[in-house]
């Protein structure tokens, strides 16, 4: 039964193939650690390379693999170092990563989220290797209505961020909703605010958002403290470099939980990494933050999403390989190389390209240890990187961001637009609101609507499909008592400290 | 590439050197305006409009049709409108330039979606590669086993039969059901349409029995095809296709009379001199005799079709004009 996967580590561990995976996974790391540059753009580079040189399908296809895989770990690093996300999966790794750095601990946080990534993507392959025929048929279960409830769950989940200012946390949310709805309406054709400019016909591109929301609010504000000279950095020196056994330790639980959480929403078509580390960062905040540590540089608060976003990587290869349906963006590209090569992947290419699937299959084994052991030891290299002084660094990120998105949109409107998305950040920030609200509002309201609105074309507006399957009301279940039992435990705690009332 | 030899990175110096050299030669590479010919792909990578420029920009350099390798560049917004306004207004007379275009494009010409103020005639279109068709869809189990039973059906109730696709209302996907309707009298708007985000996922709708009928391409079903998972009821061209396909009978031959091509092509800029035009118009048929062009084209799933030059931007204006009519009679537009 095996057989694809033995021979798939006969063609992985070919010298050329060994070579390719540890340059995409090098390349990957990089792409991801650039704001701006995520594995879509970083595949869509090289493919053009890798088919120009002739390269066979499976050595192609690890290659590109690598670059995948690679910029799940890169993302984190300006995550952490920055509080910019270096691509989609990073954001909610930054609400605890980066207080971390600024506690001193960038070093340890580096070493950490390569920890959580290698054993969420090593679960998450191993789930693939040993289920994905059988994942696929339940993903296609999966239809609108599902989605919907997944949808509420998360945004259920949301809930336990709403920690300090449960308002600001809801208005943030509300925010980013709104701005999902810029664009072609997704079931009628219908143009929504979009004010005659076709550059906001297909919405606002999610590198767009982030990079403004997040790297050019950050240069306003460092503007805003040169101008009144006030000390910029409460960054704490560097202390020690390496993360410790005992920590890994401590989020042990936080760790598996989010892999397994990652993988299976990889494996639904249509949600990725930005999806799974959310639900992963909040399911975790509400099963285990007791102290209110979350969001202040609580290790698991980034062990949770880094373990989620790379499982989901790996697992989106399951409907690509299986069903010939990609699981996220950047397996949607993926699929366009091979198509390049005259594979169409699909439910027979287990049987029929059994040395394309195996030799992917176990190059992404090799490539996951050869990320661990290329980003362990560099974590301590990373981390000096906050040595260079803040004023130098941000703004030549954001250069590098700017090109980015640039050469991505070829259009200088998508510039001025982010520049817009990063005064508005600006605003946000000065008034004290958190920005991943914004981004997940943004994320997951498009996808709410999206799927609300198939589900009720398919029922022809019978809200009762949305309560038929058992999957969507389990969905339905977990999403009410994300909500209600903290309430429940709130009014007894409100008795003793009625400050603490949540709302 | 610069990078794979920094290894044992001594300091992070080294590599905040590499990683700015290397985004900078990311970007240099792709936004270089120099001679090199340039595909643009009015989209996100990835997508059709992608492959569309790749197997332009693969098959001439393996014809050896152009000197230098040819660049793939991307400007998604508008449906592909962003680019239409950036060809008609800034490199207007780009010698180097070709964009990739499809069906699609013509529909939304058609639509206006591309501004009012822009017609077919704004561009040169200088020559198609490949076509695929449309195809109607069921899953292996379902309850019609051609496509006059499902006809039946709807004609029976519209609204008993769950149809969906990658597009909205509106788009090319749509109009195919749309027209499948028409064709036997049953009003497009009493459908049941669920659109998706690509096709990709309409089909996995389809697997999953959230959808009855998903009105897709030929080509890009070929995988569930061959492993039984699907039923292709009718394929929307003139004739039957050969090779795995050519037990699928045409909509036309089951007395429904929908032909839906969706062509692959590109067009320049509207100030392109006659002789540049000419000579891409050339290049671009050239390449299509080329057998090597044949296996590429095959494997993009694409099957042939050959016009070029004046004989092609006569065939999108007639298109164009065709859709005007018909997004009439199925009420999208007054």
């Amino acid at each position: 039964m095996f057989d694809f996967l033995i021979q798939g580590f006969g063609v992985a561990l070919t010298p050329l193939n060994l070579g390719l995976a540890f340059l995409g996974a090098l390349l990957g790391t990089l792409f991801g650690a650039l704001p701006g540059i995520g594995p879509i753009n970083g595949i869509a580079i090289l493919m053009p390379l890798a088919y120009t040189l002739g390269l066979p399908a499976e050595s192609a296809l690890i290659l590109l693999a690598g670059i995948y895989t690679g910029s799940e770990y890169g993302g984190r690093m300006s995550s952490i170092l920055l509080n910019v996300p270096g691509d989609a999966g990073a954001v909610m790794t930054t609400l605890d990563g980066h207080p971390l750095a600024k506690k001193g601990l960038a070093g340890p946080a580096l070493g950490l989220s390569a920890v959580s990534s290698f054993i969420g993507a090593t679960i998450a392959i191993i789930g693939l290797t040993l289920f994905a025929p059988l994942l696929a048929i339940v993903a296609v279960k999966f239809g609108p209505a599902e989605f919907f409830g997944l949808m509420i769950f998360a945004f259920a989940s949301m809930s336990a961020m709403m920690g300090k200012d449960p308002i600001k946390t809801l208005i943030g949310a509300v925010l980013g909703v709104l701005i999902s709805t810029v664009g072609v309406d997704s079931g009628t054709g219908v143009l929504r605010f979009t004010f005659d400019m076709p550059e906001l016909y297909d919405g606002i591109d999610f590198v767009v958002m982030i990079i403004g929301l997040f790297a050019v609010s950050e240069i306003l504000l460092m503007l805003e403290h040169a101008f009144r000279h006030d000390q910029d950095g409460e960054m704490a020196p560097i202390g020690r470099v390496m993360v410790k056994m005992s920590e890994v330790l401590y989020c042990k639980w936080a760790i598996l939980r989010s892999s397994v959480i990652g993988f299976v929403i990889g494996v639904l078509p249509g949600t990725g990494a930005s999806v799974a580390s959310a639900v992963a960062y909040t399911t975790e905040k509400r099963i285990s933050d007791r102290d209110n540590t979350f969001g202040t540089g609580d290790m698991r608060g980034l062990a949770a999403p880094e373990a989620a976003n790379n499982a989901s990587a790996a697992g989106s290869f399951v409907p690509m390989l299986t069903l010939g349906i990609p699981g996220s963006g950047t397996t949607a590209i993926l699929l366009g190389a091979l198509m390049l090569y005259n594979i169409n992947p699909g439910p027979m290419m287990f049987r029929e390209q059994p040395v394309v699937v195996g030799g992917l299959i176990a190059s992404l084994y090799i490539g996951n240890v050869m990320l661990l052991l290329l980003n362990l030891p560099l974590a301590g290299v990373f981390a000096r990187v906050l040595q260079v002084p803040r004023w130098l660094l941000v703004p030549s990120v954001a250069i590098l961001a700017f090109v980015g998105v640039y050469q991505l949109h070829s259009d200088l409107m998508a510039i001025y637009l982010m520049l817009v998305i990063g005064v508005f950040g600006y605003l946000l920030r000065k008034f004290g609101f958190s920005l991943a609200p914004v981004v997940l509002g943004f994320v997951l309201g498009g996808l709410m609507e999206e799927n609300l609105r198939r589900a009720l074309s398919i029922s022809g507006g019978d809200v009762g499909i949305l309560f038929q399957s058992n999957l969507s009301i389990g969905l339905w279940i977990a999403a009410a008592l994300v909500v209600l039992v903290p309430m429940f435990a709130g009014k007894l705690k409100a008795k003793f400290l009625p400050a603490a009332r949540p709302s | 590439m610069p990078h794979n030899h920094v290894s044992k990175a001594k300091g992070f110096h080294r590599w905040l050197v590499a990683a700015v050299t290397g985004g900078a030669l990311l970007a240099g590479a792709v936004q270089a305006q120099a001679k090199p010919p340039e595909c643009i792909a009015p989209a996100k990578p990835g997508g059709g409009y992608d492959l569309t420029c790749r197997l332009a920009a693969n098959g001439l350099q393996e014809a050896k049709l152009i000197d230098e390798p040819m660049m793939v560049s991307y400007m998604p917004g508008g449906i592909g409108a962003v680019a239409y306004n950036h060809v008609t207004g800034v490199r207007d007379d780009d010698p180097n330039l070709i964009v990739a275009a499809s069906t699609g494009a013509a529909l939304n010409l058609a639509l206006g979606k591309f501004g009012q103020q822009h017609t077919v005639d704004d561009v040169r279109w200088v020559g198609a590669l490949g076509v695929d068709y449309g195809a109607v869809v069921v899953r292996q189990d379902a309850p019609w086993t051609n496509l006059d039973e499902l006809m039946k059906a709807l004609k029976k109730d519209p609204s008993s039969v769950v149809i969906g696709a990658g597009g909205t209302v509106g788009s090319q996907d749509w109009m195919k059901a749309a027209l499948m309707a028409k064709s036997d009298d049953v009003d497009p708007r009493k459908l049941r349409y669920v659109s998706f985000e690509g096709g990709g996922e309409a089909l996995a709708a389809l697997l999953g029995e959230h959808i009855q009928v998903f009105t897709g391409d030929l080509a890009e079903l070929k995988p569930q095809l061959d492993s039984g998972e699907i039923r292709i009821l009718a394929s929307l061209s003139e004739e039957r296709m050969g090779g795995p396909y050519a037990d699928i009978p045409t909509a036309k031959e089951q007395g429904y009379d929908v032909e839906w091509p969706i062509w692959r092509g590109y067009y320049m800029g509207p100030d392109v001199s006659d002789e540049d035009y000419q000579a891409w118009a050339d290049r671009l048929k050239a390449l299509s005799e080329t057998e090597s062009f044949a296996k590429l084209r095959e494997g993009r799933g694409l099957f042939p079709m050959a016009k070029f030059g004046e004989d092609f931007h006569q065939y999108v204006k007639d298109q164009v004009a065709d859709f005007q009519q018909l997004a009439k009679e199925v009420g999208l537009t007054q």
